[in-house]
């Protein structure tokens, strides 16, 4: 008796999740993201999800340019002073606000007021936001910034619904993206559903999209083959080759935007009396020592890309004069005896204590070795590491950078005397002026002669140490087609169907 | 009558032979003993015994699969498994012995004192202890070492300090269980300093399950260090443990099983080996399983 | 009975407060800044502050200890750092997960461990006896890490039959939630059914000893009737409140477990919160899990001084 009402009840709970199957995407991303407020956000994990959850004004293509999202055309006038967007008709928010220029006015003007709002200095060209009428909006600048469109293609130029948008946003974010939230369990999950009036419905095709946080690369990759997930971001290149053998699954491979650089102390603090701040032909020997192909080879799988520039090869601003240049140890020594140092050089080389750096660090130290150098491998946890660069307590540090798509992102705040995260406190005001010129005019030529200096002075001064920029290895079910996979690593899901 | 005629407190102690006796039948203990021993010496002789120098890399010789020049293969930097291994026992077994040291350097006089002098001393470190215990081991450890930084030492010494109340504990528990006892109420009638008493007469009397108890701890603590390293905070590269070496070969499950199956079997058995002998020593020095 | 519990209760007070100031000192001593963690790659020295301010950082410790404490007192356990959400809201989320984690893995060890137990002592001196202890001590010993990753190697990848990490609540699907919890709980079992194997030994050759045994056996019952029926019921008791301690352990110490295989539940959040500095989530999390050990050690010894005169009537 007992057991014959145990099977119904079993039964009936099958049947009905089996009935309740909407179309659901599961995907799983590398961290947690934090709070989902654009404006308050800093992770590139919560990137992924506003992809899916927030519209922006304008979006980046495959090909690095900027096209139509929420705006669909847009011209600068004055002198480069004014920008003035036009924005798409019929769009609504996800509690059924209409979007308009006020809309625009309202989002840009919590961006740059809100106390925490960490897109200050990604809009701090901007001076008044004017509605010009309900589809058209007029940004006036206190001086020209080229990057402005590129940072109204992040975070920045996500709009969220003003109404609803007054109290606590990050608990329950609305905003006009093809999908709206629905639940979120830190750590656990993130859900969405898709929203129905969203101006491009058609092209969306699942019902539900559940983010899950997985950390670990090998568990999110077991996930995907279990059949768990179907989309998996930022697939370790060691897990490639195993998955490019099996039928069933769709591998994307695209270079990326974010590098990996060694940062050096030059003036930070009494850390920066070190030997590498001192003289520029210790760092150009190290430079030299470096050999970034064999560290590609060694621990990326030949994946990555090595570089000795803040720009990808994708990008336009890619200057092909400064290519990878071959390890050259009698250079690297020949330098070292010019300069006089006491050998052998030693340099502490602070890294986060996750694998990759624990490899990236143990290669830098064997190759140095040969050319004079001893490395001491100093491995700390994130925390302490971001706080102890900050305070110039290093002599190099291996960090990380998630890029941005305008060549500004990558740089100038990494170098310019008074940048943000300019831990070695490097100061050149000849590199200032050719990067803040940079920044004002819209000329891509004009840029690309301003960049091309700065680099020259760049691998000249050598502050920074560029080693590689990471490919966004993106893996699917192979039954999931229409994925165009971006440089910047985010998930766009239109056109994206499971097909047969 | 003085102090120098009183019974040495050791005479009150069962005789050692029936230990040895016990000890040596107890095919567990003897099994523990032994794998304690292999290891131990593998550590010891690790200069003499690594085919290749545990920090050469080698670029060629990535994840090579176990074979007749590398015995347990390679790992994600080419260096040979084995010697790693072998060297990866010091630190391992290192982390285990000194953690516990600290352990019962600093938990058993706590419980000594709080046991022995009781009244608001023992009040005020029976608190203590409690609350240590009530927050989780791993987590304490975890945290102690945080605060340290990523190191073998500092692992050592969270591992110690969160395995401390333990000891306290115990000792306490057996200092309480014997400080009604005539050679004690003796030697206090007599005018005996409490340190001599401690040090003479009460320590040499529950010294039997507090060597249990390390021995038992020393098998937690190199749990515990494999499990700090796996999330980064024991030993750092390049040197080699067994739980940092399992952190990185996690990453490597399917190209490099080999990697991820020997340190976990080595950890394994030494952690077995300990709870073994902690077993074995527990039931022969137990006066009721004669 | 009642009143021994709040006295209980009571003497446990100064044992949570001195918790309480462990872990916020811990908390303070740790080096790196929350602020600058938080914030990662966006750096505006402005907004740095401004959260500074508004988390009360830049007060003195013992004030922002007061502080905590009063909100502790009024049921608000403050902010999490990380995503602003309040930490009794995260408590209430992931304690059902990590409960229901640990009564799983609890009933797996009960499974395993008890039959083994009453097997090992019956069979006292043999094979098996031997056989069984090795086992139990083997699951004490192995690393709960490595077994998790292990065995997602073969159980998820290779065979497919279950999901390799993630968690899906049980009021939402529950059967995909028993099958995720199936490898992790099994994890944390193993190692707890050795301990509950040799304590139902121990428990059971003490019983075995006892007179009414004998007495049982001299009636001619037969010996399964003994050992089922008699003994074992009277060598259960403790078995039980050792059982409530090792839930109390389970409730903050299956970090690893819940790493390795992605289950949101205390462990991991104290872990994340400890690397990421989020101050309010550990100080709050631990304090917590150690009311929790309080109230169920608690309870451990009240189930004990119920079922000891029992024990005695019986023999």
């Amino acid at each position: 008796m007992k057991v014959s009402a145990w099977l119904c009840a079993t039964l009936l709970l099958l049947a009905s999740s089996s009935a309740l199957a909407e179309t659901t995407l599961r995907i799983g991303i590398q961290d947690d993201p934090d709070v989902l407020d654009p404006h308050r956000s800093r992770t590139y994990s919560g990137r992924l999800v506003y992809t899916a959850l927030c519209d922006k004004l304008v979006d980046v293509s495959p090909q690095l340019e900027l096209v139509p999202q929420l705006a669909t055309a847009w011209q600068w006038g004055d002198d480069n002073r004014s920008l003035t967007l036009h924005l798409r008709p019929g769009v609504t928010f996800h509690d059924g606000e209409a979007f308009d220029a006020a809309a625009v006015k309202f989002n840009l003007d919590r961006a740059r007021s809100l106390p925490d709002s960490l897109r200050k200095s990604e809009l701090a060209s901007v001076d008044t936001v004017e509605v010009v009428d309900p589809q058209t909006v007029r940004i006036h600048l206190k001086q020209p910034d080229a990057t402005l469109l590129a940072q109204l293609s992040d975070r920045a130029g996500m709009m969220l619904a003003p109404k609803a948008s007054t109290g606590d946003v990050g608990s329950k974010p609305v905003c006009s993206g093809p999908y709206r939230f629905v639940q979120r369990v830190q750590q656990d999950r993130i859900v969405l559903e898709r929203f129905p009036q969203y101006w491009n419905a058609s092209a969306y095709h699942f019902d539900r999209l559940i983010f899950l946080p997985i950390p670990d690369t090998s568990v999110r990759l077991a996930n995907l083959r279990s059949g768990d997930l179907d989309i998996v971001e930022r697939v370790a290149p060691t897990d490639v080759k195993g998955l490019q053998g099996q039928a069933g699954f769709t591998l994307y491979n695209t270079p990326g935007l974010g590098y990996m650089q060694l940062m050096v102390n030059m003036a930070n603090g009494d850390r920066a009396k070190n030997p590498f701040a001192g003289d520029k032909r210790v760092r150009q020997a190290f430079d030299l020592a470096l050999d970034r192909e064999a560290l590609n080879q060694v621990v990326f799988e030949g994946l990555y890309a090595p570089s000795v520039q803040p720009f990808p090869q994708s990008s336009p601003y890619y200057d092909k004069a400064f290519a990878v240049p071959a390890r050259d140890v009698a250079r690297s020594q020949a330098l070292l005896k010019a300069a006089g140092v006491a050998l052998p050089v030693k340099v502490e080389l602070k890294i986060a204590n996750n694998p990759i750096a624990q490899q990236v660090g143990q290669l830098i130290q064997a190759m140095a070795a040969e050319a004079g150098f001893e490395v001491n491998l100093v491995a700390t946890e994130y925390a302490t590491l971001l706080a102890e660069q900050h305070a110039g307590n290093f002599q190099l540090g291996l960090s990380a950078w998630s890029g941005r798509p305008d060549p500004d992102g990558n740089v100038h705040q990494f170098v310019t005397c008074k940048g943000n995260q300019n831990d070695g406190h490097y100061c050149n005001a000849a590199l200032d002026q050719l990067l803040d010129q940079a920044r004002t005019t819209n000329d891509q030529a004009q840029r690309q002669t301003l960049y091309a200096q700065a680099l020259t002075l760049l691998r000249e001064e050598l502050p920074v140490f560029y080693l590689y920029f990471d490919p966004r290895i993106i893996a699917t079910r192979a039954d999931l087609k229409g994925f165009i996979p971006n440089p910047d690593g985010l998930i766009r899901l239109a056109g994206v169907t499971r097909g047969q | 009558m003085n102090a120098l005629t009183l019974p040495h407190p050791a005479t009150l102690r069962p005789a050692r032979s029936p230990f040895w006796r016990k000890f040596s039948a107890n095919r567990g203990a003897l099994l523990g003993a032994a794998l304690i021993l292999t290891f131990a010496l593998a550590a010891l002789l690790a200069p003499w015994l690594a085919p290749f120098d545990p920090l050469k890399t080698s670029f060629l010789a990535v994840r090579k699969a176990p074979s007749a020049l590398n015995w347990l293969g390679t790992d994600e930097l080419g260096r040979d498994l084995l010697s790693r291994l072998l060297w990866g026992a010091r630190s391992s077994l290192l982390a285990g012995v000194v953690s516990v040291a600290i352990a019962l350097l600093v938990g058993v006089p706590l419980g000594l004192v709080a046991g022995y002098f009781g009244g608001w001393l023992d009040a005020l470190i029976s608190r203590l202890v409690e609350a240590l215990l009530s927050c989780p081991f791993l987590v304490l450890a975890i945290a102690l070492g945080a605060f340290l930084g990523p190191s073998l030492g500092n692992a050592m010494i969270a591992i110690g300090l969160s395995a401390m109340p333990v000891f306290a504990r115990l000792t306490r528990g057996q200092v309480l269980a014997i400080r009604h006892e005539d050679y004690l109420e003796g030697a206090r009638a007599i005018g005996l300093p409490d340190r001599w008493i401690l040090w003479r007469y009460v320590l040499p009397n529950i010294l039997s399950p507090l060597v249990v108890q390390a021995t038992l701890t020393i098998a937690a603590a190199i749990l515990a260090e494999a499990s700090l390293s796996f999330l980064g905070l024991g030993q750092q590269p390049p040197m080699p443990s067994w739980g940092s070496i399992l952190n990185t070969a996690k990453n490597f499950m399917e190209q490099a099983p080999w990697m991820s199956i020997a340190p976990g079997v080595c950890i394994y058995l030494t952690v077995l080996g300990f709870n073994l002998l902690g077993d074995g020593l527990r039931d022969a020095l137990d006066p009721r399983h004669q | 009975m009642l009143r021994l519990f709040l006295r209980g209760l009571l003497s446990a007070l100064p044992t949570l407060l001195l918790v309480s100031l462990f872990v916020f000192t811990l908390q303070q001593l740790l080096p790196g800044d929350p602020v600058l963690a938080m914030a990662g790659e966006e750096r505006d020295p402005q907004v740095l502050e401004f959260l500074r301010e508004k988390y009360r950082l830049n007060d003195p410790v013992p004030v922002q200890y007061l502080h905590w404490m009063g909100g502790v007192l009024q049921g608000d356990l403050g902010i999490s750092l990380r995503t602003d959400q309040p930490v009794t809201a995260l408590i209430a989320e992931k304690l059902p997960v990590t409960l229901e984690l640990s009564l799983l893995a609890i009933v797996i060890a009960l499974l395993i461990g008890i039959p083994t137990g009453i097997v090992a002592a019956v069979r006292r001196g043999t094979a098996v006896d031997y056989g069984a202890n090795l086992v139990a001590l083997s699951g004490i010993s192995i690393p709960h890490f490595w077994l998790g990753i292990l065995l997602i190697l073969l159980f998820a990848v290779k065979l497919q039959w279950l999901p390799a990490s993630g968690f899906v609540p049980f009021h939402e699907d529950p059967l995909r939630n028993l099958r995720t919890l199936v490898l992790p709980a099994f994890v944390l079992g193993a190692g707890l059914s050795g301990t509950l194997m040799r304590h139902t030994r121990a428990a059971m050759l003490e019983v075995l000893r006892a007179d009414y045994v004998r007495t049982a056996r001299a009636k001619g019952l037969r010996e399964r009737v003994v050992i089922l029926r008699h003994a074992l019921r009277n060598a259960l008791m403790p078995i039980v409140t050792l059982t409530t301690l090792l839930f109390g352990e389970l409730l903050g110490g299956a970090v690893l477990t819940e790493q390795v295989f992605s289950i949101p539940g205390f462990g991991k959040m104290i872990v994340d919160a400890v690397f990421n500095r989020d101050y309010a989530v550990v100080q709050g999390v631990v304090l917590c899990v150690a009311v929790g050990f309080v109230l169920l050690n608690l309870l451990a010894d009240l189930l004990y001084r119920l079922i000891n005169p029992r024990l005695r009537q019986a023999a």
